[in-house]
């Protein structure tokens, strides 16, 4: 097992690499200037030469790349050019507040969506699978931003029942765990958590919809299994499969929460990269992209140790 | 310049402490003053000194904990504003030699920290944007600044409430470039042992507020300043805590569901809403306009003069003031009529098809024989208004008199790169017009940048290549001239050259709109993007 996890553990940092210069080059081939995160618009061009040269725009781009990765190596992510704050800090609290969302829609989500995709499993051709089939397909087609926007009109503006931004009443941008805090939470993550509730209904229902068809299953019904042990028998044939979606899952709830946390003015990774890609903020991308990334590495290892201790098979 | 993290254990301490000071905080309000001000930025802007995202952050990081040399009037919104004395109590040029300026300090001016404003401290805030080798010298900062200082050459200490700038060559709009420029705490800075970072959570200025709370890309909190030097300006709130919303739709319901009490920018489409609830909607005549910079280069259509007023004459403005829910003004050209640089031109900007297709058809093109050009317009943005719904809107206008044009959308980042390197360039791909709008506060800022031929891209940002003998000898003498109601008649004068040349397309200008809850009281609009939150109670 150790060795595994080592072994898991080396392959992401080629995964890392090329990450980063992906990321890199896509934002050096998009159009606009590294220029623009600092200096207003009509700045002149040797004000622009200057600038550039205090920043190191002006050097190859081979050579800021290599400058970047050195210094990431050495464990200093860079300052931001808009801000010319130290990244890390910002990032930590951005990290801290999309992990605090993603944890609250994943908890919505996956239970819903566990529910509903096993009933509907089960009921395979029933109205409650059909209901089922409705609901994920709605989940998984309606865009979330928009979900978010009416949840806002209705829940904030028309009844005053929900804040309708930001993630804490005081504006402190620190997550704690009272009413004032959840109040805030509340809209993002039932918004956030629709996609992966209607992922998870349609994968639960098609596994379990399998496993019950399967031999094994005619066999204990046959010896007069009871139906508490069918289900036992179930869980634990679906959870390896069931763990691997809901670990990608996660990831994308991490990484793809930009539209959510732009609509609800949510301080996290998501309007931390909004901000940056339209300011071409190139060092705060580098290096949000490069954590989320990480961070999505380390889910899946994670997910494949658990499939290896749910199922024996696995570690084969 | 030293790294500032926080440890765990601090940010832990940190927000337990916030939480409290938050339910402390709705005990407080009931007795204190304070409103919660959405602000249409991602990021709380610098708090070093110069603010960064563009002119309308000056009114929250800049006016508030800092002051200029030189001042603007904020509190009269009945007509524009006018340079007032600042940190300077008085100003005046070296009749000797025109390029030395002479600024006496204001007497007994302290820093939020206590120590006193002098010359020394001036002179280290202009070392701290100009000079790169200075101990203290701050690129981020700096990078704000420096442009707009285009004209100072030397600086020097004459005593110790006395500064000398010389410029580069004469300026007489010289004190116009101050207003941009603030003055730190030197002393502050060397208490948090040189970090601008460590400095930026905790300013020293001598401005009306004292920064309390900033949490980056959140909010920050602004506290009166009760020793304000200037008594008239001591802040009516006790707090004023600016949030960031950078979503128009996000900040138009934080106001709606009353999170805060005062946004600026809403969304067109909720005026309705915010009238029906009883909120105030409050704009102003505002240094700002909407347009087409045309390029003059050869090969452009634009060359034909008819073609340029056919397509000023083809744009419905009042159509578009109301796509905008009334939230704009038409322009009539570069500046508004109230202006004392509008002067008298003979062109009159106006919606009349019929003067448009008769010029169109002197020109050779007709509905059916129209003249295909390319735009390059911003998708959105800071100051861009409704950018795409109003091009789309002027391309219907335009192919009703046999102009075609094909609008290229692109970032707003990526139409001023655009905008800076002029019409000439490749990243132009074959456009013949620039759709950004931009702010036209001072003569330099809305007439000498964009029609001197010395500041053709990438000099400067004339980004049409627009070069007139007349209009360069004009700029000359404003630059020059030293009479203020002088300098006036010769930036009318240019005014109506330009608007009877239909250098541009004018459109509309910005109103730069606020919504406020009817718990806000006092707000006063200046005809500025500089505004005085000071006022607000």
């Amino acid at each position: 097992m150790i060795a595994t996890i080592f072994r898991r553990a080396l392959y992401s940092l080629p995964i890392a690499l090329a990450v980063s210069l992906f990321c890199f080059l896509l934002v050096h081939i998009a159009p606009g200037d590294p220029i623009n995160a600092i200096l207003p618009p009509d700045a002149p061009a040797d004000v622009v030469a200057q600038v550039k040269e205090a920043y190191g725009l002006d050097k190859p781009l081979p050579v800021q790349f290599g400058i970047w990765l050195f210094r990431v190596l050495h464990g200093d992510l860079g300052r931001s050019l808009a801000t010319g704050r130290d990244i890390w800090p910002d990032l930590h609290s951005a990290l801290a507040n999309t992990l605090v969302l993603a944890a609250a829609a994943a908890m919505i989500g996956f239970p819903l969506g566990t529910m509903f995709g096993s009933i509907a499993g089960a009921f395979r051709g029933s109205w409650i699978d059909r209901a089922a089939v409705v609901l994920a397909v709605a989940g998984v087609s309606v865009p979330h931003y928009w979900l978010g926007m009416v949840m806002v009109v209705i829940f904030s503006v028309l009844l005053n029942w929900l804040p309708s931004m930001g993630a804490s009443p005081d504006g402190s941008g620190v997550w704690a765990l009272d009413w004032g805090h959840l109040s805030h939470i509340v809209l993002p993550a039932i918004t956030l958590s629709v996609i992966p509730m209607g992922i998870v209904t349609r994968t639960l229902r098609g596994i379990v919809g399998d496993i019950l068809n399967q031999d094994f299953i005619t066999t204990l019904r046959g010896k007069g299994l009871r139906r508490g042990g069918l289900i036992a028998h179930v869980v634990k044939n679906a959870a390896p499969q069931a763990l691997a979606v809901m670990g990608l899952q996660l990831g994308y709830l991490m990484g793809g929460s930009i539209l959510v946390e732009t609509v609800f003015a949510w301080p996290g990774t998501g309007l931390l990269l909004n901000n940056a890609i339209f300011q071409r903020d190139i060092p705060v991308l580098q290096a949000t992209i490069l954590v989320l990334s990480m961070f999505f590495v380390g889910l899946n290892l994670a997910v494949d140790l658990a499939q290896a201790l749910l199922d024996p098979r696995m570690r084969r | 310049m030293t790294n500032f993290h926080l440890p765990r254990r601090t940010l832990i301490a940190g927000s337990t402490a916030l939480a409290a000071m938050g339910s402390i905080g709705k005990v407080r309000a009931a007795e204190e003053h304070v409103l919660r001000y959405g602000m249409a930025f991602a990021d709380v802007p610098l708090t070093t000194g110069q603010p960064n995202r563009g002119a309308g952050a000056y009114q929250f990081t800049g006016f508030t904990l800092y002051d200029p040399l030189v001042t603007w009037e904020m509190d009269i919104s009945n007509r524009p504003g006018k340079l007032k004395p600042g940190l300077a109590s008085s100003w005046e040029v070296d009749p000797a030699d025109k390029k030395n300026w002479i600024f006496k300090l204001r007497p007994g001016v302290k820093f939020h920290d206590g120590s006193t404003l002098t010359a020394d401290a001036v002179i280290w805030n202009l070392e701290k944007v100009l000079n790169p080798k200075a101990a203290h010298f701050d690129n981020a900062q700096a990078a704000q600044v420096k442009l707009r200082l285009p004209s100072v050459a030397t600086y020097a200490k004459l005593d110790d409430m006395t500064v000398q700038i010389t410029t580069k060559a004469v300026d007489a709009l010289f004190p116009y470039q101050l207003l941009w420029f603030f003055v730190s705490s030197p002393a502050q800075y060397e208490k948090l042992g040189g970090s601008w970072e460590k400095f930026g959570f905790a300013p020293s200025g001598t401005g009306p507020f004292k920064m309390g709370t900033l949490v980056p890309r959140t909010s920050v909190e602004l506290i009166r300043n009760e020793n304000y030097w200037d008594k008239s300006r001591i802040p009516k709130l006790d707090r004023l805590i600016l949030v960031c919303i950078p979503e128009d739709l996000a900040r138009t319901n934080a106001l709606l569901s009353g999170q805060v009490d005062l946004i600026e920018t809403p969304t067109p489409d909720a005026v309705p809403q915010f009238t029906a609830r009883g909120m105030k909607i409050v704009g102003n005549v505002t240094p700002h306009v909407w347009n087409y910079h045309l390029s003059m280069l050869p090969g452009s259509p634009w060359l034909d003069k008819r073609l340029r007023q056919a397509a000023n004459l083809a744009v419905d403005r009042e159509a578009i003031v109301q796509l905008m829910g009334g939230l704009a003004k038409p322009a009539f050209g570069q500046m508004d009529p109230s202006s004392p640089w509008f002067g008298k031109p003979t062109f009159k900007l106006r919606y009349d098809m019929d003067a448009a297709r008769k010029l169109m058809s002197d020109a050779g093109y007709s509905k059916s024989n129209p003249l295909k050009t390319k735009f390059l317009v911003a998708t959105s943005g800071a100051g861009q208004m409704l950018s795409m719904p109003i091009n789309e809107y002027i391309q219907q206008n335009y192919a009703e008199i046999g102009l075609q044009i094909e609008l290229m959308p692109v970032e707003l980042e990526v139409l001023y790169t655009a905008w800076r390197k002029g019409a000439g360039d490749e990243i132009a791909k074959g456009a013949s017009a620039n759709n950004v709008a931009y702010v036209t506060s001072d003569p330099f800022y809305a007439i000498v940048r964009f029609y001197a031929t010395k500041q053709i891209a990438p000099n400067g940002v004339n980004w049409s290549h627009y070069s007139n003998p007349e209009v360069d000898k004009l700029c000359d003498a404003i630059t020059s001239t030293f009479d203020v109601a002088e300098q006036d008649k010769m930036l009318a004068r240019v005014h109506e050259i330009i608007v009877d040349d239909a250098v541009q397309v004018w459109v509309v200008h910005d109103t730069n709109p606020h919504a406020l809850s009817p718990k806000v009281k006092n707000y006063v609009q200046a005809q500025h993007w500089f505004q005085d939150l000071t006022t607000l109670s």
